[in-house]
């Protein structure tokens, strides 16, 4: 049954208009707008969403936000309640404020009037993108685009004989996609300014943006595999030993290790878009980034078709994680037309759409889709992202999770890009912060 | 005397013109010709202080319309004069400022006094120069963090090809101790043009007679440029000064697109920094107060500055 | 030509050239990067190290007004053939067009936004600056240098209670609010500019209109408004430049129906990392008319910028 109707997306298409049509024969056109970040994926979302034009009737329109102001923007229309966006595919980290200020729709009852089922979803992105509180069954939205921090490499240069050689001697192993964070410090200070075709090129892009959330999706990789958590698991908004616990110093240490040792001179305020710059242009032997850009990479004149390879965040002492990205979709609760809006998320969480998302370079968390068995195959990077998203952790969620951000978005770039104090003197300072955002909550 | 301006100003009219007034009354028209201004005025600019001014003795917080607003006295004006972190971000605005000023005047003042040569073309490279500053600086700043970057920007391979340094051996927008200093110079980039159009104006404002008079005093050309040059062309300068440091004091959008505030918080000024406190932790109460501490700094330096300029001028 | 003792000598005179030009040539380089980068390919844009030298292409400009999806093949198929230049430019990298990029409306908006509120500060300022410049006021000093002092305040400082005064009158993200709100901050430099130049036209030309018949405010529009035209037309190119470029209260107060180009053009971005050719493709159409205005002004640019100390 599955494969038939994903062999082909035209049937698809033709399934869900008899589906669609059924369903939605009494509604009567309405513009909808749905807000977004301005990247890649909603392009391709543009794309796949006139299809569900032409079967509702119902006209769609975008808008984007560069992912930079992108929280900024759309938390400031949310706060004053604005009905500018009917559908908002919000940030993960949005869904507490979302859920608890009242911005967003409760799914629950949409979901079983309509047989939508989230043991369907990834557990992770369930989790991740619609619980609030969290592991409670109480959905505030559709997991609509599953992300993850991994690492593109580039499997061209990794491959040559003589830098193989040279690794070899200098390590004692081959030149391989590393197995622990410590293997992919030493690869990245290997290929640091090392003279590959007459450049002189460098280790590794990673995240250091101060402006927004970069450094803090960058550092966490780092954390979470050392033994950092974010709270006791017993006690709530307990953080001290936890957030400044003696592996998470280890874990941020590597990280400013790798900074200081691994990436391009300059690279003090990257985010996305600058480490695809500096991988496209042929700077750095790896990179990490959230798994959106896989397509993009591969269909890169330069270092796509075959050149690069990606695989998940490499494990540290305490485990393998990777810090979770992606979305889910909701519906805003200030919108006049949100039965048009169910109306796209029910259209949206249809199989036959979720295969065509991924085949459009979109990311389904739809079980069926992502764990077809032709899925790992099926892309260059497929299987790196199914590993990867079965790694995830994510940051706080909590509605005042801006103010967290914003503590650990200077504490961190203040340790690692300018080199101030220690990194024990790094999160015990995040300790203070946070907990004193948790007392002005009132969570304390 | 209990006449409001508008009401002086009609009765101190000429009696002649007043005399001959048809249709509406002077008084009237002043009033209709102001009025406008003075409410535009009021309704954007001293409203809001107003409202400043009380939401700055409270706790309220825009992003939670819920929670109970309380008065909270002089405590957020406690918090902000006594984070260290607020006084970084006060150093950095002060450096930023100093030297901002001080090459722009310098640069600004040496190019108008060249330009002042009347050489020919002059008139035409002055609009060349003009041009950086017709740019908006938000686009300004995001540009210049493409230049800055040491593998794929041209700043850093212009410097290697007059130094011989290696370009990726330095990195402005990364280092701590260079970041300030990219900015500074991004900023003159820009703005200098803007000092030398008032130098210019101030050049030209002086008459040649004096020149003259000098030359048959046979004073020496350094001496007519002490003597004569600088102090008539002072009022400019510092009309030019004064104006700088008001923008650079308020500078958000070119810095915040050139470093973000960053590497750590080199580069925060303190508009960045409020910015972060109003509309991104959204502590609407605590950052109203630091939007008055501001502008109580910025409206009292320029105060006294500007009975300093008259001053100048008067003499 | 008379002689004038104050006349730099040739040598001077060359030497004061030399330097001007040297200082605008290096000031030109970042100006003309940007320039050049808008007809750069990404590629080349990013290249490591960077290029003089390349091949034009006008992709920066297509990407600039075009949103582009990567293309499945059945969707290349479908799709046929490429019907015109710019689509064939966007085929070439295995993307077809998804239809119009926002650019064009922001464009649209900076110039709703920076014509309507130069308009209005005009209209205000001019007569604000005319019952100042011909009524005796004895609080004027007072009340000019209030006028002057609206435009010290941060514009952060003051986006927090305009935001929420906005958000109660419904003016957040409109037209109309960022029209009233740039008129204010430009208020302080039209008053001041134009007080200036009415204070030149002598008061006697009105007192013949008003023997002549013509009411108060007849007088005002038939005599004094055409012989103040190019005070009026140069205080205004000052007031559109800065509604042109403000980039601080736009990107607080505005996000999808009136945000003006200076916030949006930084946030361009491609199908794959930061499209810089796109980007220096929007600053440079962006620069073109202001370019323009400065080149026909260039007489005026030192009055406005002086707030109108200067008399010349």
């Amino acid at each position: 049954m599955k494969k038939t109707l994903f062999t082909s997306a035209a049937a698809g298409a033709i399934v869900a208009s008899g589906l669609a049509s059924s369903a939605m024969a009494d509604g009567h056109a309405t513009d909808l707008t749905l807000c977004w970040a301005a990247w890649d994926p909603a392009n391709s979302l543009i794309e796949l969403s006139k299809d569900f034009e032409k079967q509702s009737g119902h006209t769609m329109n975008f808008e984007f936000v560069p992912w930079t102001s992108f929280a900024d923007r759309m938390l400031n229309e949310l706060n004053s309640g604005g009905q500018l966006c009917d559908l908002m595919i919000g940030d993960s980290q949005w869904i507490g404020g979302g859920a608890e200020n009242g911005h967003y729709v409760k799914l629950n009852e949409f979901f079983d009037a309509n047989g939508i089922s989230m043991d369907d979803f990834l557990p992770a992105t369930v989790t991740g993108y619609a619980e609030w509180p969290k592991n409670t069954p109480n959905y505030y939205a559709l997991p609509a685009y599953a992300d993850v921090v991994g690492w593109t490499y580039r499997k061209d240069w990794f491959e040559r004989p003589e830098l193989q050689k040279a690794f070899m001697e200098k390590h004692g192993r081959t030149l391989d996609v590393p197995a622990s964070l410590e293997e992919l410090r030493d690869i990245a200070a290997f290929f640091q300014g090392r003279d590959i075709d007459g450049t002189t090129v460098y280790g590794a892009a990673i995240y250091t943006e101060r402006g927004s959330e970069g450094i803090t999706m960058g550092v966490t990789n780092a954390l979470y595999n050392y033994g950092f958590e974010y709270e006791n698991p017993d006690k709530p908004y307990d953080l001290e030993g936890f957030v400044n616990s003696d592996g998470a110093v280890a874990g941020l240490e590597l990280y400013k290790e790798l900074y200081d040792t691994g990436t391009p001179p300059g690279s003090s305020n990257w985010y996305m878009g600058e480490n695809i710059d500096a991988f496209r242009s042929g700077q750095v032997a790896m990179q990490m980034n959230f798994a959106f850009i896989w397509p993009g990479v591969e269909a890169d004149e330069n270092v796509g078709g075959g050149n690069s390879g990606y695989f998940p965040n490499p494990a540290g002492p305490t485990g393998q994680f990777a810090q979770l990205g992606g979305q889910g979709i909701s519906v805003v609760a200030y919108s006049e037309k949100q039965d048009a809006a169910l109306e796209y998320i029910q259209w949206f969480a249809q199989p036959e759409i979720q295969q065509r998302w991924w085949d459009l370079g979109g990311a389904p968390a739809l079980r069926a889709v992502v764990e077809a068995d032709d899925f790992a195959g099926s892309q260059p990077y497929a299987q790196a992202f199914l590993d990867s998203m079965a790694i995830v952790k994510d940051f706080w969620a909590e509605p005042a999770y801006a103010d967290l951000l914003i503590a650990m978005q200077e504490r961190m770039h203040n340790y690692v890009i300018a080199g101030e104090g220690t990194a024990k003197e790094a999160l015990d300072g995040l300790v203070r912060d946070w907990t004193e955002v948790f007392e002005d909550e009132g969570k304390l | 005397m209990t006449l409001s301006p508008m009401e002086t100003a009609a009765a101190k009219t000429p009696a002649p013109l007043a005399k001959r007034i048809r249709g509406l009354s002077d008084r009237t028209i002043a009033w209709i010709f102001v009025a406008p201004t003075i409410f535009l005025l009021l309704a954007v600019n001293i409203f809001p202080l107003i409202w400043t001014i009380r939401l700055s003795f409270t706790n309220f917080r825009v992003n939670r319309p819920n929670n109970d607003v309380e008065w909270v006295g002089l405590r957020n004006y406690q918090r902000i004069l006594s984070d260290p972190d607020v006084w970084n971000t006060m150093q950095a605005t002060a450096h930023f400022l100093i030297w901002t000023i001080t090459l722009q005047v310098l640069i600004g003042f040496a190019l108008a006094f060249l330009i002042n040569k009347k050489f020919k073309g002059n008139d035409m490279w002055t609009t060349i120069i003009v041009f950086p500053m017709m740019l908006s600086p938000a686009v300004v700043g995001n540009f210049w963090t493409f230049l800055y970057q040491p593998q794929i920007g041209l700043f850093n391979y212009v410097i290697a090809f007059f130094t011989g340094a290696d370009p990726a051996s330095f990195s402005m927008i990364g280092d701590v101790h260079l970041a300030p200093w990219a900015i500074v110079i991004a900023d003159t980039w820009m703005w200098t043009p803007f000092v030398m159009l008032i130098c210019l104006a101030g050049l030209r404002s002086i008459p040649d007679s004096i020149y003259e008079a000098a030359e048959c005093d046979r004073a020496s050309k350094w001496r007519q440029f002490w003597t004569i040059t600088i102090p008539m062309a002072l009022p400019f300068l510092m009309l030019a000064v004064l104006f700088r440091g008001i923008e650079n004091f308020k500078m958000f959008d070119l810095v915040v697109q050139l470093t973000g505030g960053g590497p750590g918080n080199t580069t925060t000024l303190t508009s960045i920094d409020l910015k972060r406190e109003a509309f991104e932790k959204w502590r609407t109460g605590y950052s109203s107060a630091y939007a008055v501490i501001l502008f109580v700094t910025v409206f009292g330096l320029a105060s006294i500055y500007v009975k300093a300029l008259n001053k100048v001028k008067e003499r | 030509m008379s002689f004038s003792v104050t006349e730099p000598s040739k040598g001077t005179k060359w030497l004061a050239g030399a330097l001007v030009i040297g200082y605008a040539c290096i000031t030109l380089v970042p100006l003309l990067w940007i320039i050049a980068t808008g007809f750069k390919s990404p590629t080349d844009s990013i290249a490591y190290p960077p290029v003089v030298v390349f091949e034009p292409t006008l992709e920066g400009y297509v990407n600039l007004f075009t949103e582009r999806t990567r293309a499945t093949p059945d969707m290349l198929e479908a799709a046929g053939e490429p019907q015109t230049w710019y689509d064939e430019i966007v085929r070439e990298r295995g993307t077809v067009i998804s239809g119009p990029s926002r650019y064009g409306e922001r464009f649209l908006n900076s110039v709703i936004i920076g014509f309507g509120s130069t308009f209005l500060c005009m209209v205000l300022g001019t007569m604000a600056a005319y019952a100042f410049s011909r009524f005796k006021v004895p609080l004027k000093d007072d009340l000019l240098f209030f006028i002057l002092s609206t435009r010290m305040m941060p514009p952060i400082a003051v986006a927090i209670p305009i935001f929420l005064m906005f958000r109660n009158l419904g003016l957040n993200d409109t037209h109309l609010g960022m029209i009233l709100l740039y008129t204010a901050v430009n208020l302080s430099l039209s008053v001041w500019l134009l007080k200036g130049f009415i204070d030149e036209i002598p008061i006697e030309y009105e007192e013949a209109a008003l023997i002549d018949g013509y009411t108060r405010f007849q007088a005002f529009y038939k005599v004094v408004l055409p012989q103040a035209a190019t005070g009026i037309a140069s205080t205004a190119i000052f007031c559109l430049i800065f509604a042109w470029n403000e980039y601080a209260f736009a990107v607080l107060l505005t996000s999808g129906t009136a945000q003006t180009a200076p916030p949006f053009i930084p946030t361009i971005i491609g199908t794959s990392g930061k499209d810089w050719p796109a980007v220096a493709a929007g600053a440079t159409i962006f620069l073109v008319p202001v370019m323009v205005f400065t080149i026909l002004l260039r007489k005026h640019l030192l009055r406005g910028i002086t707030f109108g100390a200067v008399r010349k």
